[in-house]
Formats: structure tokens, sequence, C-alpha cells
């Protein structure tokens, strides 16, 4: 996988919270037996009209946002099901990188991302940042107000700078481990295979009928 | 220190922990099915990779297949992908539960079914629903593709330690009022990303005293609360559902006792600490039902569709967006909503107590009006034995279509499926937007709930219902 530390590009907004992997990419894409292809069908639902047009109404197919690469959402991002198909749709379509809130409703904790398609993103390579609930509001009002604004996210730095005028810039925390694996584009199996002593071992005491 | 069920299997399952913190967990079951598998397998012949352990993983084809003829699929991308699975299966030497096995179904439905879920196992599947086998105190949950590649190379994972979250059901069940009902109120009070991180332990009286198909349910919708997996502690009803019935590979006779002596020696322990509780007073749920396009969206069968500033975990907007899409407004009555389509179906609810409990509902009546009623088995062998007990005839006579075994209109990849503006009261765990189909509308509710609406047209309070007297006769 492509390794990340920096991006630079437009950043596009999809005023949603809790938007599912049906709605990132439909089921009836997922009888393809390839890795690639998804691109097209992302948010296929929204996206097209039922003449396979696109929909002029939905927010990617505004022409201020063709070409971006960073996308902005509400909380829960990804929830659903556990098909990677939705992280390969999201990076296909030419996303590097998607920022999400923290959000407390009702005295919850909500994250910003399921927990099935942040780990996904991680084998990929598509960064996942989660803000501040406030700090994700302000993106959304600068966004909309700044036509072609661009932002640039830094994983070494930890750092989303908005490219206005006057620059805005948001730090995010990132599981020390993740942020590895993005860095350096690590191949987890070829790691986990370097402890394929540890395995063994492990398998010759271990009883799988009973896992005692 | 007290130990949890969670820190027991975890800790029985460590391989080794990484530098960097994570853990090497050994998986004891892998569950395969053809959507969420092919690029895996391609992954591994590309690096030139093979499987560790053949024998520990199992397959089965239930998501695309089509269940009014399954020996015949039309589509032909559908057809490449079941064939994908066959060869893959076949050269990679994986036990594959196709047709000609009289044992294939929902890959949840087959686990427990086949004697491959046991307790205190680690089981895992390209499938987020992979939680149900925490019914029987087995930690199981669903991975991406990345992962299923992982596992077949690797036989473990790479994970970081859950946190761990008690659920505790108090009091018992009112009559009519089932699991199903259990774990929707539970997701109403956390919302949809109220388990996120967390692994859920459900206890209680109220789910000790529930069968283990019943308690299969609630392990299920853990993944619609957020959590990836969900436990239930084993004892006596899980050791009997393992020794009963025809379960290959499940043991028996002296490795059987000798297994049931370690399981119980599973349970959470006194004392055992949580990161998170909530205690939920059974006697007073009521029949659930959504009415919005998120699990979380969901209340009483008394109650009301809601104000869109009343919900508690969604904002106003979510609100408004979801009651848009299911063409319903603020204060409607939820018995005043009738659905087109029933579907009786999916890994949460078509095993054979969930049929039983339906033909019981519906035997001797007519469905209503063009109502269209669909009754999908989980399994080969739960579609055989219903038939052993005459339900497919309850089934027809009522008015319904008696398919094969599949996943179905639960997320309609095989052609069953929503027509746009259709709505259904669905047995299934999930409500999204198109998720039965573009444009359709779901609701979910338990077997009995559903078997009611089929009978009068709307949903119906089935405490307060007439037919309830069947079941409970
Ligand atoms: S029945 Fe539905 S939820 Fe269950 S595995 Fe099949 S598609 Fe997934």
């Amino acid at each position: 996988m492509e390794p990340f530390s920096s991006h630079r590009g437009l950043v596009a907004i999809l005023d949603r919270a809790n938007v599912d992997t049906d709605a990132i990419i439909p089921k009836q894409f997922l009888k393809s037996i390839k890795r690639t292809g998804f691109g097209e069908s992302l948010f296929f639902d929204w996206r097209y009209l039922p003449d396979g047009e696109p929909d002029p109404a939905f927010v990617l197919n505004h022409g201020r946002y063709q070409g971006a690469s960073i996308l902005v959402v509400r909380n829960n991002f990804g929830c659903g099901s556990s098909r990677e198909h939705a992280v390969w749709a999201v990076m296909q379509y030419g996303f590097r990188a998607v920022i999400a809130p923290r959000q407390e409703i009702g005295g919850a904790q909500i994250p910003g991302f399921a927990d099935i398609f942040r780990n996904n993103s991680v084998k990929n390579g598509l960064l996942t940042v989660e803000l501040a609930a406030e700090e994700v509001d302000k993106i959304f009002e600068m966004v909309e107000r700044n036509k072609g604004l661009q932002a640039s996210i830094d994983l070494d730095e930890q750092r989303v700078v908005l490219h206005l005028p006057e620059e805005l810039a948001f730090h995010f925390d990132i599981d020390p481990v993740v942020k590895k694996h993005l860095r350096h584009g690590l191949d987890d199996i070829a790691l986990t295979m370097e402890h394929a002593d540890a395995i063994g071992a492990f398998e010759k005491h271990h009883n799988v009928q009973m896992a005692g | 220190m007290a130990k949890t069920l969670f820190q027991k299997i975890w800790d029985s399952h460590v391989v080794k922990t990484l530098p960097d913190g994570t853990v090497l967990l050994y998986i004891d079951r892998h569950l395969v099915h053809e959507v969420t598998s092919p690029q895996a397998f391609e992954g591994l012949r590309l690096s030139k990779r093979s499987v560790r352990r053949p024998e520990l993983t199992f397959s089965t084809l239930d998501h695309n297949v089509p269940t009014d003829d399954p020996f015949n699929i039309k589509d032909p991308i559908s057809k490449a992908q079941v064939e994908a699975l066959m060869n893959n299966c076949r050269d990679n030497g994986i036990k594959l539960f196709d047709y000609s096995t009289g044992n294939q179904g929902i890959v949840h439905t087959i686990g427990p079914e086949m004697g491959i879920t046991l307790p205190g196992l680690t089981i895992v599947c390209g499938d987020s629903h992979t939680s149900t086998h925490g019914a029987f105190g087995t930690l199981a949950f669903g991975i991406g593709t990345s992962e299923v590649e992982h596992v077949l190379a690797t036989q473990t994972l790479r994970q970081t330690k859950p946190k761990t979250f008690k659920v505790e059901f108090v009091g018992r069940l009112q009559p009519g009022c089932t699991s199903k009902d259990m774990v929707l109120k539970l997701i109403g009070l956390i919302g949809t990303a109220g388990g996120t991180g967390y692994v859920m332990e459900y206890c209680g009286e109220a789910v000790r005293a529930l069968s283990m198909e019943a308690r299969m349910t609630i392990c299920n919708m853990s993944i619609e609360g957020g959590a990836r997996a969900g436990l239930i502690a084993p004892d006596e009803t899980t050791f009997q559902y393992v020794a009963s019935g025809h379960r290959p590979y499940a043991p028996r006779g002296a490795e059987l006792e000798k297994a049931i002596a370690y399981w119980r020696t599973l349970p959470t322990e006194e004392g055992a600490e949580f990161d998170r509780t909530i205690k939920i007073d059974t006697s007073a749920i009521s029949p659930q039902v959504t009415w919005g396009t998120s699990p979380g969206m969901v209340t009483d069968v008394d109650g009301v569709v809601p104000n869109p500033d009343g919900v508690p975990g969604y904002s106003r907007r979510d609100v408004e967006q979801a009651l848009d899409y299911m063409g319903l407004k603020p204060g409607m009555r939820m018995t005043d909503i009738k659905p087109d389509t029933i579907f009786i179906g999916s890994c949460t609810n078509a095993r054979i107590e969930d049929l039983r409990k339906v033909a019981k509902l519906v035997k001797g009546r007519r469905k209503a009006g063009s109502l269209r009623v669909m009754v999908v088995p989980g399994s080969q062998q739960v579609r055989r034995q219903a038939e052993a007990e005459g339900l497919d005839k309850v089934f027809l006579d009522f008015g319904a279509e008696w398919r094969h075994a599949g996943c179905s209109m639960c997320l309609g990849m095989n052609p069953d499926q929503l027509k746009p503006g259709e709505r259904s009261a669905s047995t299934s765990n999930r409500n999204f937007e198109g998720r039965q189909g573009k444009g359709g509308r779901t609701h979910l509710v338990s077997p009995e709930m559903a078997a009611a609406a089929a009978v009068e047209g709307h949903f119906v309070d089935i405490r307060k219902w007439d037919g309830l007297k069947a079941l409970t006769a």
C-alpha cells in the first residue's frame, strides 16, 4: 500500500451523519471479484438519477468539488457492514483522507468513524482524521464560504491546515500504531510472518477444539 | 484479580504482544463467504502465500445466491463470484458447504448449527454480523478483506485490546416480547455508535432465561450498537444446544465432557470490572419497531413517530432526512403504519425456533390483502427441519412464499428486493437507506411482530393482540 506522509488537495463536504457502508457502496457492486473499479459507484444511490445521469442535487456532483481529495463528513462515518469495498470506493474515487467529528449527543460520545471502517482504512492507506465537533463545524463553514478551498494534512505533524488567506490549523490525535502503518505503508502479513515461529510454538500447546 | 469472560478468552489466544503494544491474537475458526473473500484469495496468490490452517477455515454461499432457484444463478457476476469461491476452496483444501452438501446457509446460521461455533473460541469472518457467535461465549467479530487475507495466511490477527461493556437485563420479558426487542431497545438507548471500541457482555436474569437462538439474535445486533463483538456466558442452555442435534464438528462423548468442564470455567467472575455498564429493566420493554434509517431510530409499538428534536443520539437534520426517506410524519401512530412486504429471514431471525413461532401465529389464517410475505430459512438444515414439521405448508396456506436458504432480502444482493417506496416489516438487522432495495423502506421488528403485521396488514401491539394466544397456549 502507498505510504501517507502529507497531502494537499481540494476539500469536499458531505453534510450527513451515520453514513453507512450500504450508502458508500451499495450491494450490487460487491459482486466483483476484483479490488478495483469501485470509484464510479461511490455513493451510487445518492449520486445518480434513475436514468444513470449524475444527480445535480448531490453535493459531490457540484462543479466546485470536482477533483476533491479530502472529504469532510459528520459522525459515525462507515457504520454497518465490514465490506472493505467501502474503503476501496472512497479511495478509488480520489479521496486520500476523510475528516469526521467526535460528537457528544445527549451525553454519549459518538466517534467520527465506525470501528471496522477505520480498521479497513488503515490497511489501504486511507487516512481517517477525527476532530472535535466545533472544529469540523468550522471546516464546513469555511468550505461553504470559500470556493476551491484546499487543505493540507501532515501526518508527522498531525495537523490539518485550511489554506485560507489566514491559515487555520487543527491538531489531531492518532494511534501511534496506525500512524506508523500509514507512514510506512506497511504490509501487515509480511510483518506477522516474521513471527511464524511464535505462531508455531503457540499452536503446539493450543487446543483449537477447546481453546484452553 | 477477578476476570471477565472476555479477558479469559483474550488471554488464552494471545500468541505474542508486539513491541508497539498490539497483540497477535490466534484465530480458532475462520468463516468465509463468497462476497468478501475473492480479493483475499487473489492477494494470497499474488504474493505466493498459502492458507496456514485450511482445516480451521469453513465456507458457504449465502449473500448473493437466489432463494427461488438456487441451482440456477442467472446473474453472471454473482455466478462468477460463487465459482470463484468454489475454486478457491478447492485449490486451498477448504471445506465448502454448497448446495450439494445439504448444509449450505447463512454463514452465521450454519456455524452454530454444525458445531463449528463452540464456547471459548475466537471466530472471525469477513462479515460484521459475526458477532452472532458470541452467544456461545466465544469471541467473534467481523473483519475486512485485508484481514481475511491476514487470517488465511497466518491464522492470527493484529489487534488492540477492546474495552468491555456490561449490559445487564434485569427482570423478565412480557409475553409477546422477545430478545429482538431487548437488543433494539438497547440500541435505542446507547445509539448506533454507543458500543464502538467495546466488547459487550450481555447478562442478567432475562438473558439466562433465553434459548440459544434468542441469544444469537441479541449478539447478532451488537454491531448495530457499534460494538464489534457481543458475549453471553456459556451455561446449561449452551451445553444442551451443543450436545443436541446433528453437529458434526462439535465434540462428543468424553471429549464433550472434558470441554464442558472447561467451558464452566469461562463465565465472568464475581467482582470483575467492566469499563462501562448499563442496566435495563426488561419487564418495561415494549415490542420495538424502527421508524427511521438507522437501527437506533426505534420506538415502542404503542408509541408515535417522534418529533425531530426529541430523538436521543440524532440531530434534528438526521431525523428529518430519515422521516422524509421513510415517508412518515411526526406524531403518526406506529400501529397505523402499513407494510407492503413482510420479510422473515436473515442471520438475526431465521432459525427454526423463529419459524416455529411465526407458523404458530399464522396457522389457519390468511395474510392481509395484497401483502407480500416471504419466509426465507437461514439454512438448508432449517428448511428441512421446517418441512419435516409441516411449517412450509402453514406458510404456503397463509399465502407466503417459502424460499431456499440465503441472505435474500436482508440486503437484496440477489433478486429479492423492495421496489422504490415499498415498505417492509423485516426480521433482519439493518434499516439503512436502500438496504433492501433502492428506495425501499425498512421497519425492523421481531418475527412475532412481523407475523402479527402480516395477519393484520399493519403493525399491532402484539401484547394486546388476540392472535398471541396461539403462542402462549
Ligand atoms: S443475513 Fe443479512 S446481515 Fe446476515 S450475513 Fe446475510 S446479509 Fe449479512
